[in-house]
């Protein structure tokens, strides 16, 4: 089924797509905590115009001049933005969308005008090729490496260097900048210092991904990260650890996948952008805290938690009236739950021990009565002190405390007998049992 | 910073912890703050009053520099601010950072310590033991690990105040610590201000409460654009100042202010 994979192929393209992601990613984590992933979207454009000045000026197409007009036109993003902001009055993503598809019109237009003598292919610009890519190599330390892949590696090494010498400030910065100013960091100088590496990585990337889905790699694989943890070290190492799986992912998807459907395989460069995004879907789901399956457990829990404490307190107020034992129908009627749920959170509570199941019926062990009693103790206190001090009238009281009783504790309890003038009985006259 | 004791009013002028002359800030051309001149002794609880819009917010960004002013200078201690960064903490305020930044409470205020442990030495355990010792001064050491999203507000002002603390500064600016924090923190804040006091150090603070204010503060500067009285809190809390404060008899100043405004305005393309 799968295809055959070769090192000296697949190796390669593997490591250049790794290391693509991993510059990009590794400044995107700055990109979103700052609220603006837009801006790697606008540089990644906005360098065309750059590449185009920095080729018709030098005749050059290979080399530091490329960065240099790539870097100095990711300066002039943020500036040419931060004017449109401060004088067009509008705020900070519209005018990012403005400065950049200025820029990139421009790029357009003089790639077109100067089509004769460059071979830069419009096709290649947006989502590159990193496959071919992998025929031009050039020696070094002895081996002969494709010089896509020495092009990135430097690139991921200078960002490296970036993000661990201003790891501090970036961080302050990002946090909060009026702090950073305070301490004298120089805010301003970092930011377009930040714009300047998401210029050369844009360009950097052109020929392996193209500068459409770096994109993507300066945006997901940080999202995807935050939503793993808590931590600004954590979560850059994260989002390098996504963007390596996202290349390893993309490719082996890229060669597989359509072969699969009896279609010729596909660009990884896509594949990457496809495998990051699935990688994203992953975490949104299955996050620790922040994903959607965790949220729901933790409603799920409450929610058992809640209906646990009525079956309890059900169980108390029969005793009370002299039922020594209460038969799964009858819960369900008086609570309104269904049979199923009744029967999981019956099994919840015998696991901890606070019913038992007898022949004539469900009981309250000793350690469940004490739990029941505090929670009708809470009841009773809260219609009694939403009767007297929130003047609620006696109606709406029972289901008003009817919620309240699930998050009151012992404390609470004290606070609303004080402040209710330690009453014995709720407002329907019946007894306030005492603290189990 | 040590200051030393001031003997003469002159010097105490020259010296004083914050000298505010002649200030002005616009916002789009419309005034803010209007030539406003203050001086806060040593020592001393300032509480900064005003009704909303009245700039409060804005004299303490244009001390630390954070918006441009169009006139008038500012000294701490005698000297421009940016000479003397480490002198001053500026607690902004809660709303204006993002809560859900991947950080916990002990790395928010171990960022105070950034100002003197430089930007590229190890963090030591000094550092970090003063970090603690500040989150214990404001009763959430236990809440040290806490993801700072998962702080209530009153936990996160403490958090904000903890980070002042580390910095060892000897001015301390705060914008409405007490906004919307529980009676708790609010008095942990107001104790943990006046054991700074104790200490020589003085608080300029933005305040909303008047009742508390007088309670609070043992001087008031009140403010609406213009500085309408500064002082002793018992001499400045008279029914004409705060009339004049809060009763609207600025309407003229707002009226041009407003009238600038629509010039710029018009004159734009």
């Amino acid at each position: 089924m799968s295809a055959e994979l070769s090192w000296e192929i697949d190796g390669w393209i593997i490591l250049a797509g790794a290391l693509c992601a991993m510059s990009a990613a590794l400044l995107g984590n700055f990109l979103v905590l700052r609220r603006q992933s837009l801006l790697g979207d606008a540089i990644s454009h906005a360098v065309l115009p750059g590449l185009a000045a920095a080729f018709l000026l030098t005749g050059q197409r290979q080399g530091w001049v490329m960065f240099l007009g790539a870097a100095s036109v990711g300066v002039l993003t943020v500036l040419l933005t931060e004017l449109a902001r401060q004088f067009g009055r509008v705020d900070e993503s519209a005018s990012i969308g403005v400065v950049f598809t200025f820029l990139f019109a421009l790029g357009l237009v003089m790639i077109v005008q100067a089509a004769d003598s460059v071979d830069l292919d419009p096709g290649c610009v947006l989502y590159g090729s990193i496959e071919t890519s992998m025929i031009r190599k050039m020696p070094l330390f002895g081996l002969s490496i494709p010089r896509v892949v020495v092009t990135l590696g430097t690139t991921l090494t200078i960002n490296s260097l970036f993000v661990a010498a201003f790891y501090r400030m970036l961080k302050v910065s990002t946090f909060d900048p009026q702090l950073a100013r305070a301490q004298g960091v120089p805010v301003n100088f970092l930011h377009y210092a930040l714009a300047g590496l998401v210029a050369v990585t844009s360009v950097a990337s052109f020929e392996s991904v193209g500068n459409i889905l770096v994109v993507a790699m300066f945006v997901v694989p940080p999202v995807a990260a935050w939503l793993l943890t808590d931590r600004l070290k954590v979560m850059i190492v994260l989002s390098l650890v996504i963007g390596v799986l996202s290349a390893v992912l993309g490719h082996l998807a890229a060669i597989n996948v359509p072969i699969w459907f009896g279609y010729r395989s596909t660009s990884t460069a896509g594949m990457m952008a496809v495998a990051s995004g699935g990688l994203l879907f992953f975490c949104v789901l299955f996050a620790p805290r922040k994903g959607l399956l965790s949220q729901l457990l933790r409603q799920w829990e409450v929610s058992l938690r809640i209906l646990g404490e009525d079956v309890l307190a059900t169980l108390y107020r029969a005793e009370v009236a002299g039922q020594n034992a209460v038969r799964l129908v009858g819960l369900v009627r008086s609570l309104l739950v269904t049979k199923l749920w009744a029967r999981i959170v019956i099994e919840f509570l015998q696991l901890r021990r606070l019913v038992s199941r007898e022949s004539d019926g469900l009981r309250l062990t000793t350690a469940g009565r004490s739990r029941a009693q505090n929670i009708v103790r809470s009841h009773r206190l809260w219609e009694h002190y939403l009767a007297s001090e929130a003047g609620m009238s006696n109606e709406v009281l029972h289901d008003g405390a009817e919620r309240l009783e699930h998050f009151t504790d012992r404390q609470m309890r004290e606070r609303l007998l004080v402040e209710s003038n330690a009453p014995s009985t709720d407002p329907h006259g019946r007894p306030i049992p005492p603290e189990a | 910073m040590k200051t030393t004791v001031v003997s003469s009013v002159v010097k105490m002028s020259a010296d004083a912890p914050l000298s505010v002359r002649d200030i002005t800030v616009a916002y789009h051309r419309k005034p803010v703050l209007w030539n406003v001149t203050l001086d806060v002794p040593g020592a001393s609880m300032v509480g900064l009053v005003g009704p909303n819009g009245a700039g409060k917010s804005t004299l303490l960004k244009a001390i630390v520099g954070m918006v441009p002013r169009i006139s008038g200078e500012v000294r701490i201690f005698g000297k421009e601010y940016h000479h003397h960064r480490s002198a001053v903490a500026y607690v902004p305020q809660r709303e204006s950072v993002d809560w859900d930044f991947p950080a916990t409470a002990l790395d928010v205020v171990m960022m105070g310590t950034y100002g003197q442990l430089g930007w590229f030495g190890r963090v030591t355990k000094k550092e970090r033991q003063a970090a603690h010792e500040a989150l214990r001064q404001m009763e959430i050491e236990h809440l040290a690990e806490r993801q700072i999203s998962q702080l209530s507000g009153g936990q996160q002002q403490r958090t904000f105040l903890a980070r002042a603390l580390v910095q060892q500064a000897d001015l301390y600016l705060m914008d409405e610590p007490f906004a919307a924090v529980d009676a708790a923190t609010e008095n942990a804040i107001v104790n943990i201000m006046r054991t700074l006091q104790s200490a020589g150090k003085t608080i300029v603070v933005v305040h909303h409460d008047l009742h508390t204010a007088r309670e609070y503060f043992d001087r008031i500067v009140l403010l609406n654009t213009r500085l309408i009285a500064a002082g002793k809190t018992a001499d400045v809390f008279t029914d004409e100042n705060l009339q004049k404060t809060y009763g609207g008899k600025l309407t003229l100043l707002e009226e041009v202010g407003d009238a600038m405004r629509r010039r710029d305005r018009s004159n734009s393309p």
